[in-house]
């Protein structure tokens, strides 16, 4: 246990000093800050747009840095030569897996909270400027339930990461591996195409591959309350509860078997 | 770097040059490549309301920029469609619903003249957000707007029937069969909108209120009109004449202070084309 809290505060402190994390964060902020200014062309639907902009950049440049940290899980450490000296330490191969991860999860959230706060920030602005009338205005501007989106979208990255370090223990081109993870997270938005596959094809045995598929992929798409937050819909505690432990088990199969696969890895 | 800031000047240059001489050659705005929401929908993956929020925004502009040209041909040919886009991506979008039931159903050249898209949207909104009485209500609205009495009764009587929905509407059908087409039934639709909770919905209700006072005004100028034909027997060849006559204390000036038109061959009194009231609407004046 001591060895992961190890490699993850390591991982953790070299993956914020990555100058292209700051551009990302920095790009998704710029946008944040932006979409006040678009907010202005939209007959009065501003509060929505801005929190609809707001929601997508962190989901958007959360995805860019899920990826972008995940797949250097061992392509960085080849291309720096330091797996070598990592794997000679007294770090066994799934602490190392387990450590990495949770490092760059630390990695993600502390990105997505700075997004986070000059997401609110924004909409404080927001509604520090709107007219006394309008404070009224139903969901409210900076309305606490926006949390949940932002908590799913954290959950749907942590998962990302998970697929990413997966993927990243097959390849030593991060490269691939990006490409890979991405496409398996655009496959995750249509859980339910695949689901309702066997309605718009004939044949049983293409039904029950969607049908397969549509288990065995993440179901990216169950982490999407953005729409409801937005609108100030309630989302129910289950079924946070219930989406929380797919996502959880999901990212503890992957692991296991990126460390069965790592584990197994030749590095010579 | 003072290359950099010459270099810079020479684009913003050649751009104004360019916005200046070629401005013809602009490609127009009114092409929409995909125009299957489902499609969209899909290309959107987990950004919809993003994407909504987009095609909301090329609605209003392509309303805006179609209501402000002065082409005679004008069309708001794209309206539906972005709305449509807009309200597949964002079923909950309620603006995007009640605009289109207003500027769809609304006659040209303030509106597209297309009571059947703005009520096609409207049962789509219905049908998405079966808790919202206003999405009926609008229907009965298009209804009435388009003269079809009984048909915007029943639908007020609807949005009566849904939970939550404000006491004043159950009478609204009542109101509509037997007093249908009239001013001040014309009047109470609109007011029930002014407390809207969108803005541009309450801002178009104050307009047509402010254009329904201008048709109250027209009338009773028209009637003054009447009289002083009948007194005189010619239409009155100025304001100053009826002001002479007695009829008038001052020359009328529209709710936005342009003066009203007074025809000088048949005495008809109307609102005159520059004033932001015009044109005035044809409901309310069976």
């Amino acid at each position: 246990m001591r060895s992961i809290l190890h490699v993850a505060r390591h991982v953790f402190r070299d993956s914020v000093r990555d100058k292209v994390l700051y551009s990302i964060v920095a790009f998704a902020v710029i946008l944040m800050v932006s979409s006040f200014l678009i907010g202005q062309l939209t007959a009065g639907q501003d509060v929505k747009i801005i929190k609809d902009l707001g929601l997508a950049a962190m989901s958007l440049f959360g995805l860019f840095i899920a990826i972008f940290i995940g797949v250097g899980l061992v392509s960085r450490e080849i291309e720096r030569r330091s797996i070598y000296a990592v794997l000679a330490k007294p770090v066994r191969r799934h602490e190392f897996v387990i450590g990495k991860y949770f490092g760059l999860v630390g990695t993600l959230l502390a990105n997505l909270a700075v997004m986070a706060i000059a997401y609110y920030l924004v909409l404080e602005y927001m509604r520090f400027t709107m007219p006394p009338g309008q404070f009224t205005v139903s969901p409210a501007v900076v309305d606490p339930r926006l949390s949940i989106g932002i908590g799913m979208i954290a959950a749907e990255l942590a998962v990302v990461t998970a697929v990413a370090v997966f993927w990243s223990t097959f390849s030593s081109s991060a490269m691939l591996s990006a490409a890979l993870t991405a496409g398996i997270w655009v496959a995750g938005q249509f859980g339910a195409d695949l689901r309702n596959f066997d309605q718009v094809v004939k044949s049983p045995a293409a039904a029950a591959l969607a049908r397969g598929l549509y288990y065995l992929l993440p179901n990216f798409a169950a982490f999407d309350v953005k729409s409801q937050v937005v609108h100030g819909l309630p989302v129910g505690a289950d079924y946070i509860v219930v989406t929380l432990l797919y996502g959880a088990a999901y990212v503890a199969m992957l692991l296991t078997a990126a460390v069965f696969i790592f584990s197994r890895r030749d590095f010579k | 770097m003072p290359l950099c800031v010459l270099l810079m000047g020479g684009v913003v240059g050649l751009q104004a040059y360019r916005e200046q001489h070629f401005r013809n050659l602009e490609v127009e705005d009114q092409i929409l490549y995909v125009r299957t929401p489902s499609v969209v929908a899909r290309l959107a993956l987990s950004f919809k309301d993003v994407f909504a929020d987009l095609y909301w925004i090329r609605a209003i502009q392509h309303y805006g920029s179609t209501r402000l040209s002065s082409s005679p041909d004008k069309q708001y040919a794209l309206l539906y469609p972005l709305l449509d886009l807009a309200t597949t991506l964002d079923p909950r979008f309620s603006i995007a619903y009640r605009f289109g039931a207003l500027f769809l159903s609304e006659g040209e050249p303030g509106g597209a003249n297309r009571p059947d898209q703005a009520i096609a949207l409207l049962e789509k909104g219905r049908t998405a957000n079966p808790e919202r009485w206003e999405y009926p209500y609008d229907i009965g609205f298009v209804y009435y707007r388009n003269r079809e009495y009984s048909k915007a009764a029943e639908w007020f009587r609807q949005a009566a029937g849904v939970p939550g929905a404000p006491n004043w509407l159950a009478p609204m059908a009542a109101v509509t069969l037997a007093r249908g087409g009239d001013l001040q039934t014309s009047r109470l639709l609109w007011q029930n909108l002014l407390s809207s909770e969108e803005r541009w919905v309450r801002t178009a209700a104050e307009r047509r209120l402010t254009q329904l006072d201008a048709i109250e005004q027209i009338r009773q100028l028209q009637s003054l009109s009447s009289e002083y034909q009948r007194r005189l027997g010619v239409p009155p060849p100025s304001w100053t004449a009826l002001i002479n006559a007695g009829l008038l204390r001052d020359i009328p000036r529209d709710p936005n202070g342009v003066p009203y038109v007074l025809d000088q061959a048949s005495g008809v009194v109307s609102i005159e084309r520059n004033s932001s009231l015009w044109p005035l609407p044809t409901e309310g004046t069976p």
